[in-house]
Order: structure tokens, then C-alpha cells, then sequence
């Protein structure tokens, strides 16, 4: 067996409301991430994915428990683990390709190693063209893909995604999917990503992680054995999403 | 249509509409002064046209209205540049630093209601005449005069006025950065100074011009007030009131009307320069 690139041990996050009150977001999170894996974690809103994807990104600390990346703690945000948002995180003043080599440019690269990097990784999302654009001049899928490709241009071991696609319409999340996967089978980094689809985690992830709700725990792990690309029309799809939503339909009626 | 010659009529025709109403002004202000016929009480706006018409001509042994400017745009200049400089830093570390604010925003928003002319007796108790000429120990020749025109009292008043606008956008530019752009930014591997100079002080910078701007209209705002100050004996403030003691309304009227064509002059090359610079802002709301 080989070692976890992440191993999430015992997390708990509690945070304090205004008022005093105490709230679990996150209570004892168990969770090992493997090299090359893509795990989607899927769970009903509110039920802590985005905190826990922060925790992991080092954006947030844990209240107890121990998250650690090669061994070492996480403790701040760091350029082996790269975060894509749900919200449009592009620099709206900077170029598209300006955006793209940001990591590089805090990296204090060269302008030209900059440059060439940023290239090579806007061709793989295939917006080469684009690059002398603004962020405010592209769709919404386009500035997703050149998130997705600012996050690897800095070359991190792990790419971390909160909802990534949750903005955008049905049929162009599902050509980013695609694309997604491709990306993936040519880089082989692992991935961990959040959703609330379940159709979006069947047709992506090797291990699907339910999360239970109030406070956020693992609830089930499930390892999809499908050959990619999936079908949906394939009936053992529609047995794991049918499977899925019930789980999800008890940790949404539990709060009730 | 040629396309030329449309964006041609359409700039025309918005000229024209921006025309309408100065032009009906006039006409009022030209059938009032005849009909008042006392010059005192309001001149006719052929006399004040006279008097725009020559601004290189003396005046009341005052000099010429285009040298009174230039004095007055150096006060002005003077104190806004002071203001300028204090705030910006002041604003970008409150916004950011929520110690920072706490430790400022009481103490400075106690000062924020009080008008710039409420402060001129202190002032005058502070400075007097003393001048720029003062602080700087030059005594004679060209420089001494343009130096000695710049009364540190002036200055404070104007300081005061341009102070809080843009104080204020710079902390609201600085706290309303999308604390996202923050986040991956701190993901892609940003320091606190990369955070600092790349992802704040850009995505606040329309805001902290437009601050800047609001200031410098508000700068020179202050300026008769400033001028008013003792130790004055030149600048277009100056020049008003003083023309008002000898009752010489054409030249109020010429002195206001060029307040108001300098300020709009400085107003525009700022909204002009905010259009280039920040097209970005404009169209991802």
C-alpha cells in the first residue's frame, strides 16, 4: 500500500456565531487521499465540504485533528496544494495570460519562463487565443478554465476545487467535465472536488465521498468502477445516483 | 451614412443638448441685468465676458485673473498633495488591518464632521503669515514670492477638505476586495507584500482615484475660504472678496465663473484618465 499524499485524521472545525453559540461545522473527519486519485466529495448544503476543502488548501485551521500533506502538517496555504473556486477568482485588471502566470510571478520567475509556462497551459485548455484578453471579455466557462489552468501552471501535487462548475449551464459543465478528465489523465495530479451534483460526481471521481450533515463526517465511501469516459445511459449509473440521492434525501431530512 | 459622418452628428447633437441650458442662463441673466440696470447688484454677462475674454489683463491692481489661478492652483496643489500622501497609505492600511481601523476610526471620524472653516481661528493661532517661504528659509527672488504665497494656514484648511473623501474610498476600496481574489491568491503561493501590492492596492486603485478625485474637488472648494485667511493678498479667492469690498461685481462674477471652469477642467482629466485606467471595473459589474 502506498503512503497518502493526504491524510485528514480526527478533524473537527467548530465555529462561534456572533451570539456565542457554538457550531459544528466539521467533527471527527477521517480521510486518506492517494497519488492520482480523483475523489469527489458530495454532501447536502451546509454540511462543511467548502470548509474542509479550505482546512486542506490551509486557508482555514482545523479546531482539532490533524491534516497533513506528504507527512508535514498543514498549516498555511502552500504552492504543492492548488485551490480552483466557485466564484470567479480571475485578477479582472491582469491579462488573461497575466492571470495564468501569477503563481509563477510570486515564484519570482523570470517574465519569459512566465510567459512560456502560461502559454503551454492555456493551450491545454484550449484558450491560446485568449491570451491577451480580459477576464470580463470570456464567458463564464472560458474564466473557469483559465482558473483551472492558473491552479496548474504553478505545478501543485494536489488541486483542490469547490464547486468549480456550479456556476455555469448544465450543457457547458458538462463539456468541462470533459475536459477536466482529460486534464487530468495528462497531468495525473490528484484531485479532490467538491459537489452537490451527484451526476457530477459519478461521471468524475474514482472514490466518492458522502458527507453526513450537521456537523459534516464521512457517511459512505464509494469507489466507482466504471471504464471512462462513463455513460450515463449505462444502467449501473443510474443504480450509483439513485443509491447516492437516498443518502443524501436521509442526511437532508435528518436536520428536519 | 458614411460612419464617420454619423458619429459626427451624434457628437452634435449631445453638444447641443449639453448647450440648451447655459445658453437659456444667459439669457435670463442677460434680460435681469438689463432690466435691474445696477451693475453692483448684477452686472450684465457682456461685462463679465469682457473681463474672461482678457484674463492676461490686470484687475483691481490685483494682477491678472490667469496669475490669481495659478497662485490658488499651487495653494491648492499644495495642501491636496499633503492629503493625498497621508491618506492613501493611512486608508489601505485600515482597510486591511481590522486593528488598524479600530485604532483610527474613532479618532479620525470625531474630525470628520467638522467643517474646514471651523478650524481657521486654531489655524491662524498655529501658523499666522507664516508661509512655505518659512519653512524653507528662502528669502529673495522669484521663488520667495511664489513661496510666500503658500500661507501654511492655507494649506492646513485645504488639507482638511481633501483629506477625508479620500481617506475614505481608500479604506472602502481596500475592504471591499473580493475576499476570493485574496484567497487564490494566497493559494497560487502570494506573500503579504505580493497580497499587499498585487491583489489590493490594484483592485482598490479605481476607488482610490475616484476618492482622489472627489478630493480634489472638495480641495478646491476650500479655496476661497483658504483664501479669506489674513496674510492673503493674492488668489482668485482673494481676488473675489476683495473685489466684493469695492463693489466690483463683474469681477465676483468673473473670479466665480473661473473657480467653476478650472475645477470641471480638473474634474474631467481625472474622469478622463479613470475611463482609460479602469475600463476593467466598468464592465465586470
Amino acid at each position: 500500500m502506498p503512503e497518502p499524499i493526504i491524510t485528514i485524521n480526527q478533524l473537527s472545525k467548530t465555529y462561534h456565531t456572533e451570539r456565542g453559540k457554538e457550531i459544528k461545522a466539521i467533527e471527527n473527519f477521517n480521510l486518506q487521499i492517494y497519488v492520482n486519485n480523483f475523489i469527489c466529495i458530495v454532501g447536502p448544503s451546509g454540511c462543511g465540504k467548502s470548509t474542509l476543502l479550505r482546512i486542506i488548501a490551509g486557508l482555514d485551521s482545523a479546531s482539532s485533528g490533524l491534516v497533513s500533506f506528504q507527512g508535514q502538517p498543514i498549516s498555511k496555504p502552500s504552492r504543492d496544494i492548488g485551490m480552483v473556486f466557485q466564484e470567479y477568482s480571475l485578477l479582472p485588471w491582469l491579462t488573461v495570460i497575466d492571470n495564468v502566470a501569477l503563481g509563477l510571478e510570486f515564484a519570482k520567475q523570470s517574465r519569459s519562463v512566465r510567459l512560456d509556462v502560461a502559454v503551454s497551459f492555456l493551450k491545454m485548455v484550449g484558450l491560446e487565443d485568449y491570451a491577451r484578453a480580459y477576464p470580463y471579455e470570456l464567458s463564464g466557462g472560458m474564466q473557469q478554465r483559465v482558473a483551472i489552468a492558473r491552479a496548474l501552471a504553478n505545478n501543485p501535487q494536489v488541486l483542490l476545487m469547490d464547486e468549480p462548475f456550479g456556476a455555469l449551464d448544465a450543457h457547458t459543465r458538462i463539456l468541462m467535465q470533459k475536459e477536466l478528465l482529460a486534464i487530468w489523465e495528462k497531468n495525473m495530479k490528484t484531485i479532490v472536488f467538491v459537489t452537490h451534483s451527484v451526476d457530477e460526481a459519478i461521471y468524475l471521481a474514482d472514490t466518492i465521498i458522502v458527507m453526513s450533515s450537521h456537523p459534516g463526517g464521512v457517511k459512505e465511501v464509494i469507489k466507482v468502477n466504471m471504464a471512462r469516459p462513463r455513460d450515463r445511459a449505462n444502467p449501473i449509473y443510474g443504480q450509483l445516483a439513485s443509491q447516492i440521492l437516498c443518502m443524501l434525501e436521509e442526511e437532508v431530512t435528518k436536520v428536519k | 451614412m458614411n460612419p464617420w459622418v454619423r458619429l459626427m452628428s451624434k457628437n452634435v447633437a449631445n453638444i447641443c443638448i449639453m448647450l440648451i441650458l447655459p445658453l437659456v442662463f444667459i439669457i435670463i441673466w442677460f434680460y435681469l441685468a438689463k432690466s435691474i440696470d445696477n451693475t453692483v447688484i448684477l452686472p450684465s454677462p457682456a461685462m463679465v465676458l469682457q473681463l474672461l475674454s482678457h484674463p492676461s489683463e490686470n484687475l483691481i491692481s490685483m494682477g491678472s485673473l490667469t496669475n490669481n489661478i495659478f497662485i490658488s492652483l499651487l495653494r491648492v496643489l499644495a495642501g491636496y498633495i499633503l492629503a493625498v500622501m497621508l491618506a492613501i497609505p493611512l486608508g489601505i492600511l485600515m482597510g486591511y488591518y481590522a486593528k488598524i481601523f479600530q485604532l483610527f476610526n474613532t479618532f479620525v471620524g470625531l474630525f470628520r464632521p467638522i467643517p474646514p472653516l471651523a478650524w481657521v481661528p486654531l489655524v491662524l493661532a498655529w501658523f499666522g503669515i507664516s508661509s512655505f517661504a518659512t519653512l524653507t528659509g528662502v528669502e529673495r527672488g522669484i521663488l520667495f514670492i511664489y513661496l510666500n504665497n503658500i500661507k501654511l494656514s492655507m494649506v492646513f484648511i485645504i488639507f482638511i477638505g481633501a483629506f477625508y473623501p479620500v481617506l475614505t474610498s481608500a479604506i472602502y476600496g481596500v475592504k471591499n476586495v473580493k475576499k476570493t481574489l485574496i484567497d487564490s491568491a494566497r493559494v497560487l503561493g502570494a506573500s503579504e507584500s505580493d497580497i499587499f501590492f498585487k491583489i489590493l492596492i490594484p483592485a482598490a486603485k479605481p476607488s482610490i482615484v475616484n476618492g482622489m478625485r472627489i478630493g480634489l474637488g472638495v480641495a478646491w472648494m476650500c479655496l476661497v475660504s483658504a483664501e479669506m485667511l489674513p496674510g492673503s493678498l493674492s488668489g482668485i479667492g482673494y481676488l473675489i472678496t476683495h473685489a466684493y469690498t469695492i463693489a466690483r461685481t463683474d469681477v465676483v462674477i468673473a473670479g466665480m465663473i473661473s473657480i467653476g471652469v478650472v475645477g470641471a477642467l480638473m474634474d474631467t482629466l481625472f474622469r478622463i484618465f479613470e475611463e482609460k485606467k479602469f475600463k476593467w471595473q466598468r464592465l465586470i459589474r
